[in-house]
């Protein structure tokens, strides 16, 4: 590609977009939405609320007509990339297609319009899915206890530290410290200080697998647990996780498993078979939540027979006549959060894993991995790929092979922008310097990888032949590289909405 | 194979090009012992339509609330959703995106999530308003360990008018903080006893917690609770009912330093209880101790105004154990809805849908308390939740509104053993006249 090139895309003008915020299409009066008139007769809500604070100002919320509200927002989500739009390789994300079919089913009146206060014979059916959510969970991970009660991943985490925790109690034990993996997902340690556990960091040995013999060293009688992940955040399976985990049951340990990565394996290989005591899953990840922007999941946890007691309360229970909810059990380290759990998430899930069924399951992991390591082996030669050997779900490349033409891993990123793909994890795992983690999923064709292979390729060739290209890029986004330092030390927050003020 | 494009040919060449002969010899690093030949014992593989068709079953075993009289509350409530928050809400490019890592890409989402920060910040009538949580217990366990950190405090002091969920959460959290609980009786109007809460306070306390109106729908004197609470040194944290922000004076006004609450009520469906959202506002001084994410405005390389994720140091992938919060992905799709209802509404339809909850509800329940055999439990303000204690075990009363096909009537026994042969109802502008009237006649129409 020629120089001028980066001048064309600097000068192609974008499609317009009106930049306003909402806030700044508001007119006083102006409205889109009416509720019904009370048919009830009552007096004023006023006369009723005699002696009780009311507010001195409305809010100033947005004061515009319908058509707005939809363009504005139709509009806006344009300036997104989204995995029905683009491909998406982000890394430990697993941004897998979400069948438009769970969206359908989560709208199903039975199902949105059950409130969380019914009794228990009102939600057969809900209850029932949840429990076929749940062993099929079980299944997958040969762990007999299973919760869905977990809002999300790092909760789940939290939990299952809770859970420990509340075992050792039981058995008059104090333990105190938790062994992560250096390369651990920041949410480990961030778990492990609320749980009241210190965290200590294992080092990644130079195959870019735990050191095990480090491990070892370190596993002392205050260790509660190990939290590992596995695949690890290098898309490397932990070879001697047995080895680790007959280590830490013989110190009377247990074995967690942070499940952000069983994508990779799911149906090849049950943690619960080579030694995980509990874990927990993603089901944004794995199980095709969609991410929503950033939620919402769910992050149910699985534990072997010997937690189950301590899981949280509620739990659903199956008897003679039907299903219901106990509260009853008095190991149990209680309720982590309000109702029961993330339902709608289930009901998506439960779809999803209805679809796959028993060879479909296999099928992801096996696809996951044909794909990763495709790409692996495809751009292997214009980038280095510090643990350049058969991966799992996602490999980790760097950008030092483009570091003498001043190129860094930002300018990939962004570049990769331009050329219609929403860029890798970058600067993650932690281990490794200037990384560019690559999951591309199972769901995405041999030609969309094609394609992005063949984009990677010529990026590396640009970094070479014209870095500016990198440097500028992303030049066809409504925005280019923002200020993030700005952001940080002039916190601005929200809009100014006092320029105007909302009709009385 | 459901999902995976891969034809037998592209599976050839790429196993080729990896330079493997199957797809089994990819996964040669988990050893032999562990790895799985025959298949998982679940169903087999389903198509779109027999999937849809088992829904539609598991669907239909359930009794919802669509089409049926509905008065259940205690946390979330059945509300009018304008067809705009289902249309909006499921366009792909906000379904499918993750969290905004790259903000050159990501200007819809961040752009929406700055919007919603100045919606909470003006609704709470605080400063800073973080980018959504959970659910409403788990944003208000988030406000009281902020409480805790900010003053370097270990005691904690909640009202019993939160709603148990939140505070058996709080327990669950604290109970290896080392942070001692210290519940506030709720006096004979149902609202927190304040003379409690004054001999309960001393200089060690981080925090008075209290929800408002609170879980027997008693609206709370939030401006004595936090002079109380401030003149011992401890911060006021309270969890609010999202619609009743739209009438009653907001919680900044009130003097609380930490405002939360359930983001249900604004455009989300019950889904039998989540997923929801959480709203979690502070004032400015705080902005560096709150948890979850924060979108900022700042400029990029052409001095262009954009939105990007900020004040990332307080958070678990930089901070790691010495995080604010464990928190990351969040609810952010349930906090869209509550942008676009909001929108749709204005702050005159707030008000006007807060209004109707107010006089519905009031309505309604001066019918149920003159009712033979029914009394009003508590005497404090209410705004659209009230008690109704009955003269007569409180099987029989729920057996009659059962029969009808109404569902409501919380049994607060389950809670507070103190309330025996009481049920709490709620109203919402969703109820028809019809409706109350057929709960009016099924819980006072005996003889």
């Amino acid at each position: 590609m020629s120089t001028t090139t980066i001048e064309k895309q600097a000068d192609r003008q974008l499609p317009y977009f009106d930049d306003r915020l909402i806030f700044e299409k508001s007119r006083p009066g102006a409205r889109a939405w009416h509720i019904p008139k009370n048919d009830v007769p009552s007096a004023k809500a006023a006369e009723y609320l005699k002696g009780v604070a009311l507010r001195k100002r409305p809010p100033a919320l947005p004061e515009v007509g319908e058509l707005e509200v939809i363009r504005h927002y139709t509009n806006i989500s344009r300036l997104n990339y989204a995995i029905t739009t683009t491909f998406y390789p982000l890394g430990s994300c697993t941004m897998k297609y979400n069948p438009v079919m769970n969206e359908v089913a989560v709208m199903m009146p039975g199902f949105r319009e059950l409130h969380p206060m019914q009794d228990d014979n009102g939600i057969q059916g809900a209850l029932a899915l949840a429990k076929r959510v749940q062993d099929y969970l079980s299944e997958v991970t040969g762990l007999p206890g299973t919760t869905l009660h977990p809002c999300s991943g790092a909760q789940g985490e939290l939990t299952a530290l809770l859970v420990c925790k509340a075992y050792f109690e039981d058995h008059g034990e104090d333990r105190g410290i938790v062994l992560i993996p250096d390369s651990a997902h920041g949410t480990n340690p961030a778990s492990c200080a609320i749980a009241g556990l210190r965290a200590v960091a294992v080092k990644t040995g130079p195959d870019g697998l735990i050191d095990v013999e480090d491990f070892k060293k370190k596993l002392t009688p205050e260790v509660a647990c190990a939290m590992i992940t596995n695949p690890n955040t290098l898309g490397l399976f932990e070879s001697r996780i047995h080895e680790i985990a007959e280590a830490l049951h013989a110190n009377g340990s247990f074995l967690y498993m942070d499940g952000a990565n069983f994508n990779a394996i799911v149906g090849v290989t049950r943690p619960g078979d080579f030694g995980v005591d509990m874990m927990h899953i993603n089901l944004h990840k794995t199980f095709t939540q969609p991410h929503g922007g950033g939620g919402p999941g769910a992050g149910p946890i699985c534990v072997c027979a010997k937690l189950e007691p301590y899981l949280p309360s509620p739990r659903i229970v199956e008897e003679k006549d039907g299903y219901r909810f106990d509260e009853s059990n008095p190991k149990s380290i209680g309720r982590m959060r309000g109702f029961a759990m993330n339902f709608g998430v289930m009901v998506r899930s439960y779809a999803y894993m209805r679809r796959l069924g028993a060879e479909g399951t296999r099928r992801v992991a096996e696809y996951a991995v044909l794909n990763a390591n495709y790409i692996r082996v495809k751009v292997g030669a214009h980038f280095t790929i510090p643990f350049d050997r058969i991966c799992m779900h996602e490999f980790v490349a760097t950008s030092k092979k483009q570091r003498e033409f001043g190129i860094h891993t930002i300018d990939i990123a962004k570049r990769l922008i331009d050329l219609g793909y929403h860029p890798p994890t970058v600067y993650f795992p932690l281990v490794v310097s200037e990384a560019i983690m690559i999951e591309p999923t199972e769901t995405e064709s041999k030609d969309t990888i094609d394609r992005f292979i063949k984009s990677m390729v010529q990026i590396a060739r640009e970094a070479e032949t014209n870095p500016s290209l990198l440097l500028e890029a992303p030049v066809t986004t409504p925005v280019r590289r923002l200020d993030e330092v700005k952001a940080a030390k002039e916190p601005e927050l929200r809009f100014n909405c006092c320029v105007w003020e909302p009709s009385p | 194979m459901p999902f995976i494009p891969h034809t037998a040919e592209d599976t050839r060449e790429m196993l080729g090009a990896i330079g493997v002969k199957s797809i089994d010899q990819l996964f040669d690093s988990i050893p032999e012992q562990f790895r799985r030949r025959g298949l998982l014992n679940i169903p087999p593989t389903a198509t779109e339509t027999e999937v849809m068709r088992d829904l539609a079953d598991l669907a239909s075993w359930n009794r919802s609330t669509d089409g049926r009289p509905c008065f259940l509350g205690g946390g979330m409530y059945k509300h009018l959703v304008p067809a705009a928050v289902d249309h909006l809400q499921s366009r792909s490019d906000f379904v499918t995106p993750y969290t905004p890592y790259q903000p050159e890409v990501s200007q819809g989402t961040l752009r929406w999530l700055y919007e919603y920060q100045t919606i909470v910040a003006e609704l709470t009538g605080l400063e800073v308003s973080n980018a959504c949580m959970w659910e409403g217990p788990t944003a208000f366990v988030e406000g009281m360990k902020m409480a805790s950190s900010i003053t370097n405090k270990k005691r904690l002091l909640v009202s019993r008018g939160v709603h148990p969920h939140a505070r058996e959460a709080l327990k669950t959290y604290m109970k290896w903080q080392g942070v001692e609980i210290i519940e506030i009786p709720l006096g004979a109007d149902g609202r927190t006893d304040l003379a409690a809460l004054r001999a309960s306070l001393n200089d060690q306390s981080a925090a008075v917690g209290v929800q408002s109106p609170n879980f027997l729908g008693c609206i709370e004197d939030g401006g004595a609770i936090c002079e109380i609470a401030h003149k011992a040194g401890a911060l006021a944290v309270g969890s609010f009912y999202a619609i009743s922000l739209g009438l009653l004076a907001s919680p900044g006004e009130q003097g609380f330093d930490i405002a939360c609450g359930e983001g249900q009520p604004l455009g989300n469906y019950l889904s039998y209880g989540g997923p929801s959202f959480a709203f979690f506002a502070t004032k400015k001084e705080f902005l560096r101790q709150m948890p979850a994410r924060i979108v900022g405005q700042t400029v990029d390389r052409d001095g262009k105004r954009g939105f990007v994720l900020t004040m990332t140091t307080r958070e678990q992938h930089i901070r790691r154990e010495k995080a604010t919060s464990n928190i990351c992905t969040s609810n952010t799709l349930m906090a869209l809805r509550g942008v676009i209802y909001l929108a749709m509404l204005g702050p005159n339809g707030l008000r006007e849908v807060a209004e109707q909850c107010v006089e519905k509800a009031h309505a309604t329940a001066e019918r149920l308390f003159k009712s033979k055999g029914c009394s009003r439990l508590t005497t404090a303000p209410f705004f659209n939740e009230f008690c109704v204690k009955f003269d007569q075990p409180v099987e029989r009363v729920r057996e009659r509104i059962s029969r009808q096909d109404i569902l409501g009537g919380i049994e607060l026994r389950r809670w507070y053993s103190e309330y025996s042969n009481s049920l709490m109802f709620a109203v919402t502008e969703a109820n028809s006249k019809v409706e109350c009237d057929k709960l009016v006649d099924a819980v006072g129409g005996y003889i």
